[in-house]
């Protein structure tokens, strides 16, 4: 599942994160953040209006990304296999 | 002997700057990098044992693969190839021991520059009280360069780093082959190094968070926050502010004594006193706006503000970065422009700089009352609202709805429409340092006050020139000004703005109007000869009376939509210019709010005389 489909306070690990186009400077900076695979990861808010942007922690970081941005990243929950 | 050049690099958020204002106190210099509106931060110490050190704070990156003008700055400096720039003797890198796993793979990168790195473990002891523990010996082999442990917010918290500063340089560390991944190296440092004994939940962010980014709570906090902000702004610099200008009036007033009456002191007390009064006046809103803003920023909630309102912007193509920039721009385009530093992205920061002025300033509101006074009928509509007052509002309404029609505009224009990017760092909660509040506050006010400032007295200066020569021979009917350049040119402009239906009276009260938009008000009272225009409350009480029997209903609705718009303010298109570093920023701002002023001025013009 996409990580803009986790729902909020669920543990998740990143799989992968897609580069949509050739050159995807996004999902590069996703991935030089800390989005790469076997990292554990969490929605812990959603924005007001929608939901959008969200706010993920990762490691000791938190960071907010839209859904857009979101999108991006393939996550499986924490205990179910990928 | 030569200065050491050292530069300081490290993610945003790793306390960068606070250990540099603790390393260099206040020998600081702010400018921008050559060609680029990156801001630049340099300055001087010396360490214990005497060697002088030239500190460069560069711009906070994630990465040297760079994404935005601040990163490709740092990664052209680090890497020697900056144009004007020595290549640095040091690097000192500097990671928050609070957040390794993201800050060591920056400086994993450091290693391939070919340049000696030493690591400055900073925030070290939030580190220790969070329950971790780093075997620094054990790191320092690891990623193999001197690692010291440093805290920016302590006074000896950068003893260590003298230390080895004043030991002699690292060795150059060993590269990295191309393509290792770096995350796996930090993973594997990380599990050899640090222990942390207390779980993560139990951090503040996860408490403050569950409040502070709530989609109902978040708001609330965010709106209380916002209005003790405004309440600042306006209910404690107006005092000041008034002080002020009582100050300058006064000051003005003695000069004016001292010297016999002719051209040099009209020059003194109309030009460079009127003209620096005008911006010192503005100095009490500036520093108290930019109080709030440091401390939100310095605290970590600012970013979560934008968090908040990135849906609200994006309407407008922006991000939530924007907002506090622009609600600041309803007090004053001059701070709501400076506080644009906060915004990352480069091409959301110009879009903002541009729409700024759309947001109803003070400064238009003694206009504003003049006509709606003047013309709109005291009557109520619908049994409770005030016609009067909904004209205001209806102004107000107006440039917003204009601000985000342009901002839509401007970004449909961008010629590689990227896709609209959040992606931004939720810092951890801090509280705001005095020290680094106060540097950076005396920052803004120098900015101020030497670039913004020399500007406006000079082009003040200018509108008085334009506004007294020549003197009208005497014995001459009429008012003074209106034999003066300005009068000729606002006769001049007639055939240009007699469309829009303002008489030769409005384009010659428009010229003095362009100091400040107040001015205005008074500029109207001297063409129609009510005197000199000292009290200007008087003088647009006299106006209110007289302006209905001189012009059209039309005529007063169509100089209302061109205050909407209408460039008139030096201060806001100078501080464009020092913000931007660019006059086709400043040429663009100006000849696009004047092509929206001049349409919707027409438009009202010959709309309302249908009626």
């Amino acid at each position: 599942m996409r990580l803009s489909d986790l729902p909020r306070g669920t543990d998740a690990v990143i799989d992968s994160v897609d580069d949509h186009g050739s050159i995807d400077p996004v999902a590069q900076r996703l991935r030089e953040l800390g989005f790469v695979p076997g990292e554990a990861v969490r929605v812990v808010a959603t924005a007001p209006m929608g939901g959008d942007p969200l706010a993920v922690r990762i490691g000791f970081t938190r960071f907010a990304l839209r859904r857009t941005e979101a999108d991006r990243v393939n996550v499986h929950p924490a205990g179910a296999q990928a | 002997m030569t200065p050491l050049n050292i530069a300081l690099v490290g993610n945003p958020n790793c306390g960068k700057t606070a250990l540099f204002n603790l390393l260099t106190g206040s020998r600081q210099k702010v400018a921008n990098y050559a060609g680029a509106t990156v801001e630049r931060k340099e300055g001087w110490f010396t360490t214990p044992a005497g060697h002088t050190v030239r500190l460069l704070d560069l711009p906070g990156a994630y990465s040297l693969n760079a994404t935005s003008p601040d990163e490709a700055v740092t990664r052209d400096v680090c890497a020697g190839t900056y144009r004007g720039e020595a290549a640095p003797d040091l690097l000192v890198c500097v990671a928050d021991a609070t957040n390794l796993r993201l800050h060591l793979r920056f400086v994993l990168e450091m290693r391939n520059l070919g340049r000696p790195v030493v690591l400055a473990l900073n925030m070290i002891d939030a580190a220790q009280r969070g329950g971790m523990e780093i075997d620094l010996p054990r790191l320092q082999a690891e990623i193999g360069m001197p690692v010291v442990p440093t805290v920016g917010i302590k006074r000896d918290g950068a003893r260590s780093l003298l230390a080895q500063l004043d030991d002699t340089l690292p060795p150059v560390p060993v590269p990295l082959p191309a393509g290792t991944d770096l995350h796996a190296i930090v993973r594997q440092i990380l599990s050899d190094c640090v222990t942390q004994s207390t779980p993560l939940s139990d951090r503040v962010e996860e408490r403050l968070d569950r409040w502070v980014l709530h989609p109902v709570w978040g708001p609330v906090i965010l709106i209380v926050l916002l209005f003790f902000m405004f309440q600042a702004v306006f209910a404690w610099a107006q005092p000041l502010m008034d002080g002020i200008d009582a100050g300058m009036g006064w000051l003005g007033q003695q000069v004016g004594r001292l010297l016999p009456d002719g051209v040099l002191r009209s020059l003194i007390v109309d030009g460079v006193i009127a003209g620096a009064g005008s911006v010192v006046t503005f100095l009490p809103q500036i520093l108290i706006l930019f109080a709030w803003i440091l401390a939100l920023e310095e605290s970590g909630y600012l970013p979560r503000a934008a968090f908040l309102l990135d849906r609200l912007m994006s309407f407008a193509g922006l991000s939530g970065r924007s907002f506090i920039p622009l609600l600041s721009s309803f007090a004053c385009a001059v701070p709501g422009v400076m506080a644009t530093r906060t915004i990352q992205n480069p091409r959301d920061r110009l879009v903002t700089i541009l729409i700024a002025p759309l947001m109803t300033c003070s400064a238009r509101l003694p206009v504003y009352t003049l006509l709606i006074g003047a013309f709109i009928p005291h009557r109520n509509i619908a049994g409770f609202l005030n016609l009067q007052g909904l004209v205001l509002f209806g102004l107000y309404a107006l440039g917003i709805i204009s601000a985000v029609v342009v901002a839509r505009v401007l970004r449909w224009r961008d010629p590689d429409r990227q896709e609209a990017t959040l992606l931004m760092e939720l810092p951890a909660y801090r509280l705001p340092n005095p020290r680094d509040l106060a540097l950076g506050l005396w920052e803004r006010a120098r900015i101020f006050l030497m670039r913004v400032g020399t500007t406006i007295v000079s082009l003040t200066v200018l509108l008085w020139g334009l506004s007294s020569f020549p003197a009208p021979p005497p014995g001459a009917p009429g008012p003074a000004i209106d034999w003066s350049l300005a009068g000729r040119i606002g006769h001049l402009m007639m055939p240009v703005f007699a469309p829009l239906g303002f008489n030769w009276q409005i384009c010659v009260a428009l010229i003095p109007g362009l100091a400040a938009r107040e001015v205005a008000v008074g500029a109207l009272a001297t063409v129609y000869s009510l005197g000199s225009g000292t009290d200007t409350d008087q003088a647009a009480a006299q106006l209110g009376q007289m302006l209905p029997t001189h012009w059209s209903m039309a005529t007063a609705l169509s100089l209302l939509a061109w205050y909407v718009y209408a460039p008139q303010c030096v201060a806001t298109l100078a501080v464009i210019r020092r913000e931007t570093a660019s006059w086709r920023v400043v040429a663009l701002a100006a000849g696009y709010l004047f092509a929206l002023a001049y349409a919707a001025a027409f438009l009202t013009y010959h709309i309302a005389r249908m009626f």
